[in-house]
């Protein structure tokens, strides 16, 4: 068989995203306002497409294609699958959204489509290049999406904040990335750790160059101190939009560190160890204590999800194949959580009303029962307590920190943990201990009622039965990273 | 008949809980409040065997139950029971029942939520006894706080907030370093399993950080003076039920905690800190004990009383003899059934006056006779008249203290005198004397519910005052062999 069909075998599925989004791209012009739901539909068949090829494709080992720019291995199948999920999700709870806001158009869909396409690449990127190259494309849809309200003042400052900060990381991903190739004469990611262990390349140039590496991948994660964008970001966009900056791309951000530092930089762990620790300790002291003085909602979520990120480099740091099993368990439930908590957000925003301030829950066990349920569940994941899945999230980095022999480290972030619960705490008590000011209907549509449903409670379900999911972390981080 | 009891003491009441929210509204709340009161009924009944079938003669874990759980980290779903587990499961079942008809016509708003939250809790309370898995037991613990914070928030009293956020938060802060002291358990045996670490040798430094650890979770709950500043709070603001529940199950969590896990896992930091222990306990027993002299609201003089009495326990578990430990489990179960009863008897008076403060009060005796007989019966069961539990379990304790140090036993006797007085003072400003205000003399005696809650407590009261063989019979053998286990020193090489 001709090489080229292997390759195009091994990107079945971006081949197939990227032609939907085409075909959606054009369709959507001959389709008229009333019949907007044919792209929607369009785009979930998309998304149950790629899921399917990516499950018929799969195979537990790690196949190499286009002269190894790109990899497809257990790791990517799943950190996919993952992501088509969410952007599934994200799909279906913003509908209503920006149907009620005038951005029920099928250029939406379309630039989530491609950013989901920029992920795709960046999660099976395997040289530099690649993964420079599905960042960007990532985050230029990603800029697009904030300011898709284009009469909305505040987004479009978010957007222009989110892109000059964005272009700035970039920058300098790209700049450590070209020291790295300078030192080790490769892009590919698989051969430079291969030269960073033969030969021993001038090792301060190979400092700088990681250092540029890191601030990127810090960037794109959010990670203290590079969090400016976080809050503005979350609270400019359209709540919808903040849904998927929120949701989906940490998971191509997971896969970034795992092809960067792990594959490529993993000789140099000691010295990448250190910078990770201090941004988890920093991600951790700035996001809980911070989050606790918000009254925004949107912004208490942004600061929530730096302390999340911090965490999450807790496995990281350990630099052991368990610690990054736990990050990505960390990240997939992360995913979960944040889905849920904008979901709810949106489900409570309606036309001419956003729903964003902390006040906006008083009181919602009195207006749903059923909602309010769901968000405590959510709530508690949130704050790492059992029996919901974000507490064997928190348990599994913290493992790892412990085996690595971090202890203190692992107690100093309990102790945050604890101010942590505070905030959440507070949403339970808003929603249940004090009175409805916002007595309007909750009205929504019943597919999303159902998958927001689904969302809350897989929080309890994923946290009795964990087992599975973790199986699958540690099969995909087992099969793929050496 | 051979079925998994410990299962189905946990999952019966969670599952009742879960149908009594899925099928309450406030509309025919009278269908929630039956179905709890089936629902917790059933789940004392299937705890009831417990009593039957466990051999006194073996200090060991019973019927016990196994399975994988979360293989990645090796968790497994273990359950077993042994002498001072079994009386406290049969508490809490019996104590949820109680609560359910306590809260029959107080509770009017969300009713099936409240009951709910108590079946539920009840549940993960026996849970929390019967797990044999650091991570199951890690589980309950937390997931237990859950109903109870959303109780106090939502039914509670004006200051319902931060009670119930300061009661959360201090509970969570120890129960995570707690969490730590697993995972570095986790790391050396490569296990969970609760007797995989209780055969685990480790250096004194370890030894001492995991018992600090443990104290940390466990000291909070109890709890020791002095990090029992939640507990007050948390009671007065507590709705009648939270407070029941809170004192007569959720303080004991703390006293098992050690027993099953601190103390065994950790002897020889155990020893080395017991001059510290004691200090604490006596501390409470003593100093608290004159805190709860000058409190003017009667929820607030029980709580402290209640730290005072916990103080008790800590004591007999830490003066490592027979008595002083079998005197802890009695008075844990005597203080289960005396300060729920006089939270409930706080409850009558307050769902009538809506007030706790004792200066509202004066003569209830007259116009409440029956009332008054029975709550004069706990107030003495309190400073342990003897012939009542609460004697039992302080003169075990004293007894095992003289053996102990001549000077501990005069401190902890003091109790006698301290629990009296402040208890003795509050019956005769409440119940005796002349009638003090309009309001008393319009009071109407408890009607048949109350009657019944209080009768059946009372009796509980008298019986293990009276005869309380059974109980020591039951934790003889385990408490003796928690004793041996701890005379053996685990450090590496010895």
């Amino acid at each position: 068989m001709n090489p080229i069909f292997n390759d195009i075998y091994a990107a079945l599925p971006e081949v197939f995203v990227l032609t939907m989004a085409m075909v959606i791209l054009l369709g959507d012009l001959f389709i008229q306002e009333r019949y907007r739901f044919v792209t929607y539909v369009m785009a979930q068949v998309t998304l149950l497409g790629a899921a399917m090829i990516t499950i018929a494709t799969h195979t537990s080992a790690v196949g190499y294609a286009f002269n190894g720019l790109f990899v497809d291995d257990p790791l990517s199948d799943l950190l996919k699958l993952m992501t088509y999920l969410a952007v599934s999700v994200v799909l279906v709870y913003s509908r209503g959204y920006i149907t009620a806001r005038g951005m029920y158009r099928g250029e939406f869909y379309v630039l989530v489509l491609m950013a989901m396409l920029g992920m795709m690449v960046m999660i099976s990127g395997q040289n530099l290049l690649t993964i420079y190259m599905g960042l960007e494309l990532l985050s230029l849809c990603l800029y697009s999406l904030v300011a898709l309200d284009r009469d909305n003042a505040r987004a479009t400052e978010a957007a222009m904040k989110y892109f000059v900060l964005g272009a700035l990381a970039s920058g300098m991903l790209l700049y450590g990335m070209s020291m790295l190739y300078g030192m080790s004469g490769s892009l590919d990611v698989s051969q430079i750790s291969n030269a960073i262990l033969n030969g021993s390349p001038d090792h301060a140039v190979l400092i700088l160059g990681l250092v540029f590496v890191v601030a990127g991948i810090a960037f794109k994660f959010g990670a203290a101190p590079f969090q400016m964008w976080i809050p503005d970001v979350y609270h400019g966009a359209p709540t919808s939009m903040t849904l998927f900056v929120g949701s989906a791309p940490k998971l191509a951000a997971y896969a970034m560190t795992i092809r960067l530092l792990v594959q490529g930089l993993q000789n140099m762990v000691h010295d990448w160890q250190g910078m990770l620790i201090i941004m988890a300790v920093l991600s951790i002291i700035i996001g809980n204590i911070t989050a606790i003085a918000q009254t925004n909602l949107k912004r208490m979520l942004a600061y929530s999800t730096i302390s999340h990120v911090g965490f999450l480099l807790f496995g990281f740091f350990s630099g052991t194949l368990n610690g990054f099993i736990a990050s990505m368990f960390y990240v997939a439930s992360y995913v979960l959580m944040t889905l849920g908590g904008f979901g709810i957000i949106l489900l409570l925003s309606r036309k001419g009303f956003e729903a964003e301030n902390l006040d906006d829950l008083k009181g919602l066990n009195n207006r749903s029962p059923w909602y309010a349920f769901l968000m405590m569940l959510l709530m508690f994941s949130m704050a790492g307590v059992p029996p919901t899945i974000g507490f064997y999230a928190k348990f599994a980095v913290l493992q790892a920190a412990l085996q690595a022999g971090y202890v203190w480290l692992t107690v100093f972030a309990v102790l945050l943990a604890v101010t942590g619960a505070f905030y959440y705490l507070r949403i339970v008590k808003l929603m249940y201990f004090d009175e409805a000011e916002d007595h309007h209907a909750i009205r929504t549509s019943p597919d999303m009622a159902l998958v927001l449903g689904v969302n809350g409670l897989a929080m309890l379900v994923l946290g009795i039965f964990p087992q599975r999911l973790m199986e699958l972390c540690a099969y995909a981080v087992l099969h793929s990273v050496q | 008949m051979d079925y998994p009891i410990l299962s189905y003491s946990i999952w019966v009441p969670i599952l009742a809980g879960v149908l009594v929210l899925a099928t309450g509204n406030d509309k025919n709340a009278n269908v929630s409040r039956w179905l709890a009161l089936f629902g917790s009924i059933a789940s004392f009944l299937v705890t009831l065997p417990l009593w039957t079938r466990f051999d006194r003669n073996d200090g060991g874990f019973q019927l016990q139950e196994g399975a994988n759980w979360i293989p990645a980290f090796n968790i497994h779903y273990h359950l077993g029971v042994d002498g001072i587990a079994m009386p406290l499961i049969l508490l809490t079942s019996f104590t949820t029942v109680i609560v359910v008809l306590a809260a029959w016509e107080v509770i009017q708003k969300k009713v099936a939520q409240y009951m709910a939250a108590f079946l539920i809790m009840s549940g993960l309370m026996i849970g929390v006894f019967s797990a044999l898995d650091g991570i199951l037991f890690y589980m309950f613990w937390e997931a237990m706080l859950i109903p109870m914070f959303i109780v106090i928030g939502v039914w509670g009293g004006p200051n319902r907030v931060y009670a119930t956020i300061k009661f959360f938060l201090y509970t969570l802060l120890g129960s995570l370093l707690m969490l730590i002291a697993f995972i570095y358990l986790y790391h050396q045996t490569n296990s969970f399993e609760l007797v995989d670490y209780y055969e685990l040798q480790l250096p004194m430094t370890a030894q001492l950080l995991i018992f600090g650890a443990f104290f940390m979770a466990f000291a909070v709950k109890i709890p020791m003076w002095p990090v029992h500043t939640w507990l007050p709070d948390a009671h007065v603001e507590a709705p009648t039920g939270g407070s029941v529940v809170l004192a007569a199950i959720m303080l004991k969590l703390g006293g098992y905690g050690f027993l099953r896990f601190a103390m065994p896992i950790a002897p020889d930091a155990a020893n080395y800190l017991s001059g510290f222990m004691i200090a604490l306990s006596l501390i409470a027993v003593v100093y608290i004990a004159l805190v709860a002299l000058v409190q003017q609201d009667m929820k607030k003089l029980i709580a402290y009383s209640s730290i005072s009495h916990m103080g008790f326990v800590t004591l007999g578990m830490f003066i490592f003899n027979p008595l002083g430990m079998e005197g802890a489990m009695v008075q844990m179960i005597s203080h289960g059934f005396v300060s729920g009863a006089l939270f409930l008897s706080v409850g009558v008076l307050y769902d009538r006056m809506h007030s706790r403060q004792i200066k509202d009060y004066g003569g209830v005796v007259n116009t409440m006779p029956t009332f008054t007989a029975l709550a004069v019966l706990f107030a003495m069961a309190n400073a342990g008249l003897p012939g009542t539990s609460g004697f039992v379990g302080e003169f075990m304790v004293i007894l095992g203290a003289l053996q102990a140090n001549f000077w501990f036993a005069v401190f902890a006797a003091t109790t006698l005198i301290f629990g009296a007085a402040y208890t003795l003072w509050m019956v005769k400003r409440v119940y005796f004397g002349d009638i003090g205000n309009q309001h008393v003399a319009e009071l109407k005696d408890i009607n048949k519910r109350e009657m019944l809650i209080l009768g059946v407590l009372a009796l509980m009261v008298l019986g293990f005052g009276i005869y309380p063989q059974p109980l020591t019979e039951v934790t003889h053998a385990t408490v003796n062999q928690l004793l041996t286990h701890m005379a053996q020193s685990k450090l590496p090489g010895m």
